[in-house]
């Protein structure tokens, strides 16, 4: 087993997922970079059940698939709301919570 | 109530009762007070009538408490074995072991008299040794407070010669042994004389009120306090403790601030009321201080006759005497006047007349002395004043007295002119118990009562007669045709208080004056003489001041407006009363030489003394009685009757150039400018060397002018400067410390707390944009930091 | 009977009120008639309770804590649901008992801006329940909790019916005593880790502190995270600030609660907490305690000299009469703690009864500026005596309540406690007494600008101003006469506290020996 390919997998997966969601506007892609993150640690998990032998690392993953597909459910939903509201889905204008 | 008093009269063998429920009498006037309060506007006579019932039962007790005393006194001293009955105590004393009072000391035993087989037949060394009356002390406990565990160990001033002297003191928790704090009356001769004064001064006054103030818009309310007065009065005077001497005396004083602000819709009224009020607070402050030394010096007691008692043994050590003393100094100085807070008395004749006559001539203001001759070994010891030559007791009554007489000199206002006269004459009596004279002292103090009241109520009268006026200048003049109840009165009491033998005051006056020991074969305490000087100077100047109040009011001729008349008669009674005995209180110390002398029994002589003075050698220090001296009394009475006559030819002549001219001016002319210098010789010879001239124009005039003139000033500028002085520069030193410390400093700092507390905010807040990436990248950033601490730092 | 008082008598007094208040929660607001007797209903019944248990007090043991239930409460932290009632809290339990339902009917027609009976009374109620929390709980735990308890009631209350300026005044109370608690709470939690976490009951901490030899430095510490929570609350100088600003802010009713009991809680504490727990510690503090004392007393006057607004003069003064009771209590002596006790039961009634008047003058003429008013005596005599009579009685007349919490002090400083300086508090005592003089001189100016003189043209033909009205009697009659009564018959306090008092003075008469502890 080569888990060091997939480790770096991930954390290319994972820094992509960051960049997604610092850099982007689009409360869409924002969220895909999310999914992007989630995913790189399912690997992460995943990796590391083979690893050890291990299922608990599967079954993991597969929670966090599940949690994930609710997060997006509810994710776009928001996101929906604000392009209904304020006809834009620019998160950098979703600024209501500034004190 | 009668038919008790009647009842418990008849028998001699009740006498203790009597004692007992003498409570009665300070009882039923704040019985009294109640009930005017709550019922007075609804009674026909508006509350006037219970006032009158209530002091009058009163004064009937007092009256017949002050025939049993006289009589036990009489008895004791026929037998003359009182030296076993030191102090008599009865009491409901609960309470588990007491200390600290006489109760442990001395064995309940019964009341002094056995047998009621007395003769009056005294002779002079026998009245002057220790067998007369003892002080009978009746108490309730009031409150307990404190362990005598422990305390005891470390009481530091003296007095440990408790009978229990807390023998294992290994851990106080154990114990609860009680001090505790008495509430009662104290019966003895001083307590007995006081009680007549009061109720009868009282009684008169109520009577002479009635008309005084009919139609008053608080009529009733002026009853009630008056009521409230008298007990307080009386609770004071019959006082067994410090604390309740410090209770009555705070309580005659509020009553006072009532009385004197009785029409508070004029600020003048109410400012003497507070005046008067405050100036007491500041010398009650040396009360407070000085019976707080007092309780823990007689080892955690407030009982009078205990402290007395320590104080003559000599277990209080002498400078905590003297510093207790000095404290309640002050308390006498604030509420009997003496120099320097004697600024309040005056003042306070803002007040109905009859108040001043009762309150602030008769009865409050002698308070102070009263109390110092409570606690006369206190003083005596704690000054020295045996042997010694000067105290501040005998100064400060000495520069009252005549600087008190000086001020009475320039008043327009006759009221005034008394009030002076009070505050000299308490500097009077101040300085006799000063000079160890503590019978002269007393004596003088009783028959000032009588004959400044009648005054006062006289002074009253006038002014009922002169449409509520005490102006003698503009307003009065002539008066005795119109007035010649007033008149006579107020004559008779002019010559008692300027001591004209054989009137009251010359009796007390002579008495004071031998007392100072400093004339030839007086012997008293010690050698006093300036307390002398001032008291001879005071004789003079008195007699002086008075014939200048005869002139202006009663003689010349009337100056105001209106018509005067003669008072009606529940206004004269009162003063014919009271001048009647302004003329015969006097008799009841004669000095025994003179006694003889007249062919009297020699039972007549001292009696006062017998009566009064404490008799046990216990609870009273050992004074000397001076000599009576006939050579001291006719030089003393010569000086008074000098200064009248100088002040009377001064008047005759003004009056002569212009009846109605009440001082000399450049119209009537000064004498001096008549004197002729070719004629000169002659004229010397025919003016008399010019001393009635040097009487009346340097001396008379001199006091009367630039020196009383400069006193005055100095009372009203510099003593009620710095009385005003310190109000203000409080009041602005209130406003700094509020405006600057407190709302600047204090509250500043506090404020400073919550503006920093914003401040970090407003930094903070920037942090929180809203910006949703912000808030990630804040969020990674953290992550990483802690992952970055996870990895190298653990 | 007896069974029923002494498991639940103490318990039931205290959650009656709270009670009240859960069931008027759940009344419609428009019923104001029925929320004001089922108020009035929950602090007589509380009352009613109350007056029993009195009654049963075994008054030939004040020192025992009687009525006590002990169950347990937090098991974690050992803290156990402790009550009981002696000598020291009975005078103020009743006070308290005395003083809530007086300002219920108070509030019959007198209910402040902007109305709502139904929130304004719940909240007394829980305040009720707090207040007679605090002076009956023996555990630290409990004793924090309904302390804390109080504060909130009395925030909305200054920030809800209070003045112009209520919020500042509010948030300046509330922040201020919480600063406080949470030293104070700091310190229990020392003192229980130094005890070695056994138990927050106050009886068996203070045996605990003496077995185990605390250090002299640590105790002096704890002791003065306690001095701040009390002390704030007293609140003694120089923490006094929030005092007259809550004063003036509050309704009347508000300040007539904290007047009458909420400035007790700290010196209560004192008396209750600090001192037999930590006897050294106190020594050590005592000369401060009292130094900041004797300033109070002095600042408190000339504060008030310089106060244009009656009600704020008032609440000055409460400075300046609360430095006497903390000087009482730093004399640590039997005398001193007598009446410092007795201090606050008059202070309680008699400023209480001040700011009753002032809230009634201030309804009649709207305004509490002194230069504007006159003549009250003209205008409603009835009112001015009262305002007279209290006067007199703050100022510490004998005769009425407030002298024994004034003389006794001032005598009890003159021999203070082994182990304190003679000279020092002798210099205390001239101070004190000095005080007494300005007392009277602000006192007597208020009643002479009040009530003497008389009214100006601004009010003269008012047809607002009338004289006392039935609630006022009703509510007013048992303070004055406690008042009266108290001035002549003290052994009615003093009987009753010096049991428990002597327990605390015992610890100090054989002189608490601090060096000993020292490691």
């Amino acid at each position: 087993m080569f888990l060091n390919q997939f480790l770096l997998f991930a954390a290319v997966l994972f820094c992509i997922g960051i960049y997604g969601v610092l850099a982007r506007k689009n409360g869409v892609l924002v969220l895909m970079s999310i999914e992007l993150i989630l995913n790189s640690v399912n690997i992460n998990l995943v990796a590391f059940g083979a690893y050890n032998q291990d299922l608990a690392g599967q079954v993991f993953a597969l929670f966090i698939i599940a949690v994930a597909a609710a997060e997006v459910g509810v994710g776009l939903a928001i996101v929906l709301l604000i392009y209904r509201n304020r006809r834009s889905i620019d998160v950098a204008k979703a600024n209501l919570l500034k004190g | 109530m009668f038919a008790l008093l009647a009842a418990e009269t008849a028998e001699a063998a009740t006498h203790s009762s009597l004692y007992d429920n003498v409570w009665l009498v300070p009882g039923l006037p704040a019985l009294s007070f109640l009930l005017i309060l709550f019922f007075g506007k609804k009674l026909p006579f508006k509350g006037a009538e219970i006032g009158l019932a209530a002091v009058g039962a009163a004064f009937l007790y007092a009256l017949i408490t002050m025939f049993t005393w006289i009589g036990d006194v009489q008895d004791s001293a026929a037998h003359g074995d009182e030296e076993e009955h030191s102090l008599v105590v009865e009491g409901l004393s609960v309470g588990s072991p007491v200390t600290g009072s006489p109760i442990t000391e001395s064995p309940i035993t019964e009341s002094p008299i056995t047998e009621s087989t007395a003769s009056v037949v005294l002779t002079a060394e026998d009245s002057h040794g220790p067998p007369r009356g003892a002080a009978i002390v009746n108490e309730v406990e009031w409150f307990s407070i404190g362990s005598a565990s422990g305390e005891a160990a470390h009481s530091d001033d003296g007095a440990e010669d408790h009978d229990e002297e807390a023998a294992d003191d290994g851990h106080g928790a154990s114990e609860y042994g009680k001090y505790p704090i008495s509430i009662g009356t104290l019966v003895d001769g001083q307590s007995v004389m006081m009680l007549f004064v009061v109720t009868l001064v009282s009684l008169l006054v109520h009577l002479y009120s009635t008309e005084y103030v009919k139609g008053d818009r608080r009529y009733t309310h002026y009853f009630a306090f008056l009521s409230l007065f008298t007990a307080s009065m009386l609770f004071m005077v019959l006082s067994s403790s410090t604390l309740q001497l410090i209770v009555g005396w705070e309580l005659v004083g509020v009553c006072s601030f009532a009385l004197i602000g009785h029409w508070w819709e004029e600020k003048p009224n109410s400012d003497a009321a507070l005046k008067a009020f405050l100036t007491n607070r500041v010398g009650d402050i040396g009360l407070l201080i000085g019976m707080s030394i007092l309780y823990f010096a007689a080892g955690r007691t407030f009982s009078i006759p205990r402290i007395n008692e320590l104080a003559v043994s000599g277990a209080i050590d002498k400078n905590t005497l003297m510093i207790a003393g000095t404290c309640l100094m002050a308390a006498v100085m604030s509420k009997s006047g003496q120099f320097i807070l004697h600024t309040w008395l005056p003042d306070a004749m803002a007040g109905p007349t009859p108040v001043s006559a009762l309150i602030h001539a008769a009865t409050m203001v002698v308070a102070g002395v009263y109390m110092i001759g409570r606690l006369y070994p206190v003083f005596y010891i704690g000054f020295g004043m045996d042997g010694g030559s000067l105290n501040l007791m005998a100064f400060l009554g000495g520069l009252t007295t005549v600087g008190g007489g000086l001020l009475a000199f320039v008043q327009r206002d006759v009221k005034k002119v008394l009030a002076y006269s009070t505050v000299s004459q308490l500097g009077y009596m101040v300085l006799a118990l000063g000079v160890g004279a503590y019978t002269a002292g007393m004596f003088h103090l009783f028959t000032h009562a009588f004959f400044k009241a009648c005054l006062f109520l006289g002074a009253g009268s006038l002014s009922h007669a002169c449409h509520h006026s005490f102006d003698m200048k503009s307003d009065m003049g002539g008066l005795r045709k119109v007035m010649p109840v007033t008149f006579a009165t107020f004559v008779i009491g002019t010559l008692a208080l300027a001591g004209i033998p054989p009137l009251a005051g010359f009796w007390s006056k002579d008495e004071i004056l031998a007392g100072a020991g400093v004339w030839p074969g007086t012997e008293g305490n010690g050698t006093f003489t300036i307390p002398f000087i001032f008291g001879i100077m005071t004789a003079a100047l008195t007699a002086a001041y008075m014939t200048r109040v005869i002139w202006l009011v009663f003689f010349g001729e009337y100056r105001g407006h209106e018509h005067p008349h003669e008072s009606p008669k529940i206004m004269t009674i009162p003063l014919v009363i009271l001048a009647t005995l302004a003329v015969s209180v006097g008799f009841l110390n004669m000095p025994s030489p003179f006694v003889k002398a007249i062919g009297l029994p020699e039972g007549w002589a001292h009696r006062f003394e017998d009566w009064v003075e404490p008799a046990s050698v216990s609870t009273f220090p050992s004074i000397k009685h001076a000599n009576p001296s006939l050579s001291l009394a006719i030089f003393a009475s010569f000086c008074a009757l000098g200064a009248a006559g100088a002040v009377w030819m001064y008047y005759k002549r003004l009056y002569a150039k212009d009846p109605m001219a009440t001082e000399y001016t450049a119209e009537t002319g000064s004498i001096m400018a008549n004197v002729a210098p070719l004629a000169m010789a002659h004229k010397v010879l025919e003016e008399k060397y010019y001393l009635d001239h040097l009487y009346t124009d340097a001396i008379a005039g001199g006091t009367k002018g630039p020196l009383a003139r400069f006193a005055n000033w100095t009372n009203q500028n510099i003593l009620d400067g710095v009385v005003n002085l310190v109000g203000l520069l409080s009041a602005a030193l209130g406003k700094f410390v509020y405006q600057f410390i407190d709302q600047g400093v204090i509250d500043g700092s506090v404020n400073a707390t919550g503006k920093s507390a914003s401040g970090l905010g407003g930094i903070l807040r920037g942090v929180q944009s809203g910006q949703i990436r912000q808030y990630a990248s804040l969020m990674f950033g953290a992550a990483a930091l802690m992952a970055a601490v996870l990895i190298f730092a653990v | 009977m007896q069974s029923f008082l002494d498991s639940w008598g103490i318990t039931s007094m205290v959650f009656v009120p709270l009670l009240g208040a859960f069931i008027m929660m759940l009344i419609p607001e428009k019923e104001e008639e029925l929320h004001k007797t089922i108020a009035f209903l929950a602090t007589i019944v509380s009352a009613a309770i109350g007056i029993l248990l009195l009654r049963n007090f075994d008054y030939d043991h004040t020192e025992l804590f009687q009525f006590g239930v002990d169950r347990s409460w937090i098991d974690v932290i050992n803290a156990r649901y402790t009550v009981g009632l002696d000598g020291m809290s009975l005078p103020l339990v009743a006070l308290t008992l005395l003083v809530t339902p007086l300002v219920i009917i108070y509030s019959w027609n007198h209910i402040p801006e902007p109305g709502n009976a139904k929130a304004f009374l719940m909240l007394i109620l829980v305040l009720h329940t707090g207040m007679l929390g605090t002076f009956v709980a023996r555990d630290l735990v409990l004793f924090f909790v309904f302390f804390e308890v109080v504060l909130l009631p009395m925030y909305f209350m200054i920030g809800v019916w209070g003045g112009e300026q209520r919020l500042y005044a509010s948030i300046k109370f509330f922040l201020y005593t919480l600063f406080g608690s949470a030293l104070m709470l700091v310190s229990f939690l020392a003192l229980y880790k130094l005890t070695g976490a056994e138990t927050f009951d106050i009886v068996r901490l203070s045996e605990l502190v003496a077995e185990k030899g605390i250090p002299l430095s640590t105790q002096v510490l704890v002791f003065g995270g306690m001095f701040m929570g009390f002390g704030i609350k007293v609140p003694m100088f120089p923490f006094h600030t929030w005092l007259p600003d809550a004063h003036t802010q509050a309704p009347t009713q508000g300040s007539v609660i904290l007047a009458a009991v909420l400035l007790k809680l700290g010196t209560y504490g004192f008396i209750r907490i600090a001192l037999p727990i930590l006897p050294a510690a106190a020594v050590e503090w005592a000369p401060w305690i009292g130094l900041l004392a004797v300033i109070g007393i002095i600042y408190g006057a000339l504060g008030c000299l310089a106060q244009t607004d009656m009600k704020r003069l008032i609440a000055f003064s409460s400075v300046a009469h609360m430095g006497y009771v903390m000087l009482g209590i730093a004399t640590l002596t039997d005398f001193g703690i007598n009446a410092a006790i007795f201090g606050m039961v008059a202070h309680g009634l008699i400023t209480g009864m001040l700011f009753f008047v002032a809230g009634s003058v201030k309804e009649r003429y709207h305004t509490l500026e002194i230069a504007r008013l006159g003549g009250l005596l003209v205008q409603a005599p009835k009112l001015g005596w009262i305002l007279g009579i209290t006067t007199m009685a703050s100022l510490g007349l004998p005769g009425l309540a407030g002298f024994w919490g004034e003389f006794p002090v001032i005598l009890a400083s003159y021999d203070p406690a082994p182990g304190l300086s003679d000279t020092l508090f002798r210099v205390y005592m001239v101070i004190a007494a000095i005080g007494t003089v300005l007392a009277a001189g602000y006192l007597l100016w208020l009643l002479q600008r009040t009530a003497f003189g008389t009214p100006s043209e601004e009010f003269k033909n008012d047809p607002n101003i009338h004289d006392t009205v039935f609630t006022e009697w009703v509510a007013w009659v048992p303070m004055l006469i406690l008042i009266v009564v108290l001035g002549f018959v003290p052994s009615l306090i003093f009987d009753v506290t010096d049991g428990p008092v002597q327990l605390i003075s015992d610890m100090f008469v054989n002189g608490v020996d601090g060096s000993a502890l020292g490691e």
